[in-house]
């Protein structure tokens, strides 16, 4: 909301600086985003215009010549509302104005001498938008006619506007004049309410016309006054100047009173051509099926039967509270106005604009559900203003259709130890009845506290606790004394997921993994590329995503990771190894899907950066094996690796991870990426290796496992260890694995490494060189070299019977 | 005085001359310890070169003794700084044997790291955690009975327009979300928990708000909640204040101001001072009595606040990193910086 300065002068002296008003209205709630000073604009002047033909070539714009004062200008226009004799705001060559043309709000353009259509330009009659004082683009600013043409435009339309962003709490503060009481509550000055007295000169109003409200659900009051021989014309300088500083186009004097009044009290008003109304009768229903309506843009609007509508007998005359109809509109001829200001039903006041797409300044109030005794104040206010400036004679008393009357809460009890419940201090009570009167509230004070009227403007008063923060942000949130939370802290509560999901993610980026994060959405096609199984849960689809790149929810942190893989190799030439954990939602049909905490990591790209000592090998399965080993020997986890085929991975390169000692739950997959998955990502590495841990598996196998290694701290011998190792020959088929469980099966190994590997020269086709060291020991007894090689002997007959195994020579 | 003074004078002082380049041409063809040795004696010793020539100064008349003995003494500072530098330099490359390359790189372990926005998450919640707040962590796809109704934003209601919200597409159900906030985890604590509560609650939500420098539709939040009897405004203040000197430095100005958000009563903004500029780190106020009555609390008897915050905003202050988009991108030249 944009509130001039000298606007608000009206109703409260301001002594202060307005950077110190300022903040002080931003301390109470008001924030200030901007204090601008609006209108000033060099070579922009008043012109006179002189002239006005058509566009040889161009239907919709005219020619226009523009007495500037120091000179004559011809130039080319689109506004339809150019006319001869008009004052309006010229810009000559040079100027800087708002683009009214870019999505990017404060852009400017600097005029240039331009050809339109084949006819130079020499400058340019200027919009309330292209000037910067307002919103509206629909026509040229229309200067009062008695602005002397030559004159900086900043001298007719400078002023000082306080930008404020307000809260939608309070709709009191789209009026002037509550800001001008909120200023009046922080500074003490009185506040000078707007005069809404009147004479009536005219017929009893009930003789002219007659309300009718069918459906008081939506129309909580609806007031009305008819003026009768009006002269329409346009508004004085000092209401066209008030619109035009809150970047409202002036358009006649009836319509400028009623969006004058809007934005002095924050009630919304329309004015109908009495003649136009059928029986000067007027129906306040919902929409009928299929009915439609021209609104005052000109547009037809096919409405529901959740609209609320004004009509007459005959048809609808207006959107009621949104938009007036095109039928019923005031024009220069019309001489008796019925003048409108009702209170309707927010929420479907609100449903109307959005489904119509019609954000209105009325809407922008109504929505926010105002109270009903706000429509009286604004019709008097209104009323009077008529009377005043476009003459006429006012029917005597007003129309008052109130439905509702009574059903609106009219107090709250506020006890003063509420005030020190919620704040933790306790004010004098003097403190809090002048804030609050200067506030506006109506107090009546006993022993315990206050019977507090709520006033018309303030919807957004209903408890107790709406009174304390009144109080507060009055008094200033900086004058509340700092207290150091007391009594008593809750009871701990395990939380074993997010200690496990830490404790990961401690353990991948000690092990020099980076941890990323990436977006919980992605597209069908996106996810597919990693060839989920068939049976994974279905997805979570969403109705209005952001982009269409973020459809649906993700079921794997699969897709995430390669992309990001592939993205930071075609930029970054040095070891690429990424984790993330996070969760994937996986829709079983019924409630809320789970959200399910996986842990998934990758590698590519060389192993380690380039050193002079280290070699340059690149990362491959056994990189990912070992992030998980490393995160399974901090959990103190005992799984093993097995062969598994998930198509996200290449065939006999790829891993289940179980743990034998949990039912042989398998907590996760550890492989190479399969070539045909990998080549959807248009990476730039040879391979990557990737592990995925079910978070939810593993918590499950360490909560239930009873073998688990407990953490228990085991003495160890103190005997010495003595170790031997055998070079062994096996077919290639033969792994690892097998070796070391053969020689593990006896008690006194305590250990069995795998620490090379060799097949080529000197090695039989088909088979290879394994070299294993055993490290031998017993837990009571040293124990000799022939007791060893009794034992050693006795694995390699084992390892011959059961793999083949002989000692290489 | 004899006649000849001049010329011996002329003759010394030549002497000083000669004698700085011969000695600097010696010193720079000493290769080894023995080398240097002889010639400091040569030049520097007690019976050498430089020694005599000071005591040959007797004979001169006191104006040139003073004169060339002040360059003779100067002579030696210099001749005795170029011999430490000789020396050293003929140390240092000398290498002892089985000396190494000590600038060579070492085996440095590959350093992995968080990333920025669990880093300060957890340095949040930790703030936290030490005034006896737990952490706990709720769903992302949500009611719209946790994420709006009970926390007083019903719907159709313009304070709904604080929250642009995605909707997930069900054919069964349409009250289904993306979780805007973590507030929801409000509603859901104390319905599930009796007073006194005090938890954070980290987590990811999500808004439909178009993308830029500064906004993303998906982001991190971090909530707190605090209810019990007899909790108030000024605790909020002195807790909100707590934690901002943690995070922001004791010497930071913290500014409390009114504002409004639906499931609070009194709202606030807690700013902070960055620059000369207030800049908004976290709304927060008073548990609203409906939020309190909605999740089962009698309002008349407990009091509560609540906050929230941004850790990508706080991280993209006080690293300042200018683009919010970075977060959620990965690139390694950005996640390494952290």
């Amino acid at each position: 909301m944009k509130v001039p300065v000298s606007w608000l002068r009206e109703y409260v002296d301001i002594e202060m600086n307005l950077d110190d008003l300022a903040h002080r209205l931003t301390m109470a709630g008001n924030e200030v985003e901007d204090i601008e000073r609006t209108g000033w604009i060099d070579n922009v002047v008043v012109g006179h215009v002189k002239s006005v033909a058509m566009h040889p070539d161009a239907e919709r714009l005219r020619l226009v010549t523009v007495d500037y004062g120091s000179g004559v200008a011809e130039v080319v226009c689109g506004a339809p509302n150019v006319a001869v004799g008009q004052k309006i705001a010229y810009a000559s060559i040079g100027a800087v104005l708002q683009d009214a043309y870019s999505t990017e709000p404060g852009a400017t353009k600097k005029l240039k001498r331009s050809k339109i259509r084949g006819i130079e330009s020499e400058g340019m009659v200027c919009s309330v938008r292209e000037l910067g004082i307002g919103d509206d683009h629909d026509g040229i600013l229309v200067l009062d006619d008695g602005a002397k043409v030559g004159t900086p435009i900043g001298e007719i339309l400078g002023e000082s506007v306080v930008d404020i962003e307000l809260t939608p709490n309070r709709p009191d503060c789209l009026g002037v004049v509550g800001v001008a009481r909120d200023i009046s509550a922080i500074t003490g000055n009185p506040l000078r309410q707007p005069d809404v007295e009147f004479e009536s000169t005219g017929p009893d109003v009930n003789t002219l016309a007659t309300v009718v409200i069918a459906d008081p659900d939506l129309c909580l009051r609806y007031t009305a006054s008819v003026i009768q021989d009006v002269k329409v014309g346009p508004s004085p300088k000092w209401l066209k100047d008030r619109l035009i500083a809150i970047g409202e186009r002036p358009i006649n004097n009836i319509v400028d009173i009623t969006n004058f009044v809007m934005f002095e009290l924050g009630q919304p008003l329309h004015a109908f051509d009495y003649d136009k109304v059928v029986d000067h009768k007027i129906i306040v229903r919902r929409a009928t099926e299929d009915e439609k309506l021209v609104t005052l843009d000109g547009k037809e609007r096919k409405l529901d039967t959740e609209m609320l509508v004004i009509a007459d007998p005959e048809k609808s005359i207006g959107l009621a509270g949104v938009m007036g109809g095109a039928n019923s509109e005031i024009s220069n001829s019309s001489t008796t106005v019925i003048l409108e200001s009702a209170t309707f039903h927010g929420v479907n006041n609100r449903r109307t604009a959005r489904t119509l797409d019609l954000a209105s300044q009325a809407t922008l109030r109504f929505e926010k559900s105002l109270r009903t005794g706000l429509s009286e104040v604004g019709l008097r206010r209104a009323t009077k203003l008529i009377c005043e400036i476009a003459g006429g004679n006012v029917a005597s008393g007003i129309i008052d259709e109130y439905p509702s009357k009574g059903q609106e809460q009219a107090k709250v009890r506020l006890e003063r130890d509420r005030i020190v419940r919620v704040l933790g201090v306790e004010f004098e009570k003097n403190v809090t009845e002048t804030t609050l009167r200067n506030l506006g509230f109506d107090l009546n004070a006993d022993s315990g506290g206050w019977d507090v009227d709520i006033p018309y403007w303030r919807p957004d008063i209903s408890i107790p606790e709406d009174l304390v923060e009144e109080l507060a942000r009055i008094v200033g949130y900086d004058n509340i004394p700092t207290t150091t939370l007391a009594g008593r802290p809750p009871q701990w509560q395990p939380q074993p997921e997010i200690d496990l999901r830490m404790r990961i993610t401690d353990v991948l980026a000690q092990a020099g993994m980076h941890e990323m994060i990436s977006y919980a959405a992605t597209t069908v096609e996106g996810e597919d590329r990693v060839k989920l199984p068939s049976d994974t849960a279905a997805r979570i689809t969403l109705r209005n995503p952001i982009t269409t790149d973020y459809a649906v929810m993700r079921r794997t942190l699969r897709e995430g990771i390669l992309e990001t893989v592939a993205r930071n190799s075609r930029t970054w030439r040095g070891p690429i190894a990424l984790f993330e954990t996070g969760r994937v939602f996986l829709d079983y049909g019924e409630g809320l899907p789970e959200e399910r905490q996986m842990a998934s990591g990758a590698f590519a790209g060389p192993r380690n950066a380039l050193h002079w000592d280290v070699p340059t090998v690149a990362t491959d399965f056994y990189d990912a094996k070992g992030a998980v080993e490393a995160v399974l020997e901090n959990l103190s986890i005992e799984a093993v690796f097995e062969p598994v085929e998930d198509m996200t991975f290449a065939p006999g390169r790829t891993a289940a991870i179980k743990v034998p000692s949990a039912n042989h739950a398998v907590i996760g997959v550890v492989g190479e990426v399969a070539s045909d998955v990998f080549s959807k990502f248009d990476a730039e590495v040879e391979s990557v290796a990737m592990f995925e841990l079910d978070l939810a598996a593993v918590l499950n196998v360490l909560q239930n496992s009873e073998s688990l290694d407990s953490g228990k701290f085991e003495e160890f011998t103190r005997l010495p260890a003595s170790h031997r190792d055998l070079s062994l020959i096996v077919d290639t088929g033969v792994t690892a694995g097998q070796i070391v469980a053969i020689a593990k099966r006896n008690r006194i190994v305590s250990s069995a490494t795998v620490f090379d590997l060799f097949d080529g020269k000197g090695i039989p086709e088909g088979k290879k060189a394994v070299a294993v060291r055993l490290v031998y020991q017993s837990p009571n007894k040293t124990l000799t070299a022939d007791q060893i090689g009794k034992i050693e002997k006795q694995i390699l007959n084992q390892l011959s019977k059961e793999v083949g195994a002989e000692l290489r020579a | 005085m004899p006649k000849d003074q001049g010329v011996q004078a002329t003759h010394v002082g030549e002497s000083v001359v000669d004698m700085k380049f011969a000695a600097i041409a010696d010193l720079d063809s000493a290769e080894s310890d023995d080398q240097l040795e002889s010639w400091r004696v040569r030049f520097l010793g007690r019976k050498g070169r430089l020694t005599s020539l000071l005591r040959g100064l007797g004979s001169l008349d006191i104006d040139e003794r003073k004169v060339i003995g002040a360059e003779a003494n100067k002579l030696r500072g210099e001749l005795e700084s170029l011999y430490e530098e000789r020396t050293s330099k003929l140390k240092s490359t000398r290498a002892p044997v089985g000396s190494i390359d000590i600038t060579l790189p070492g085996r440095k372990p590959a350093l992995g790291g968080l990333h920025p926005s669990t880093q300060m998450i957890r340095e949040i919640t930790q703030a936290f955690n030490e005034m006896g707040f737990q952490t706990i962590e709720g769903p992302e796809v949500e009611l719209e009975k946790y994420n709006f109704d009970m926390l007083n934003i019903p719907a159709n209601h313009p304070a709904r327009d604080q929250w642009d919200t995605i909707w997930v597409d069900s054919d069964t159900h349409n009250d289904v979300l993306l979780r805007t906030h973590t507030s929801p985890m409000q509603a859901r604590t104390m319905e599930q928990n009796d007073p006194p509560i005090r938890v954070i609650v980290p987590g990811k939500c999500y808004r439909y708000e178009s993308t830029d420098a500064t906004h993303e539709w998906h982001f991190n939040q971090v909530e707190g909640l605090a209810v019990d009897d007899g909790i108030t405004f000024a605790d909020l203040k002195g807790t909100l204040y707590e934690f901002a000197r943690r995070i922001f430095g004791p010497q930071r100005k913290v500014r409390f101001r009114c504002d409004f958000f639906p499931f609070v009563e009194p709202g606030v903004d807690m700013s902070i001072d960055w620059n000369g500029s207030w800049i908004e780190i976290l709304g927060a106020g008073m548990v609203h009595p409906k939020v309190l009555e909605n999740a089962g609390y009698d309002s008349t008897k407990y009091t509560g606040f609540a906050f929230g915050m941004g850790p990508e905003r706080i991280s993209m202050l006080r690293n300042e990193i200018t683009d919010i988009r970075h977060f959620f991108s990965n690139d390694l030249r950005f996640l390494t910086q952290f």
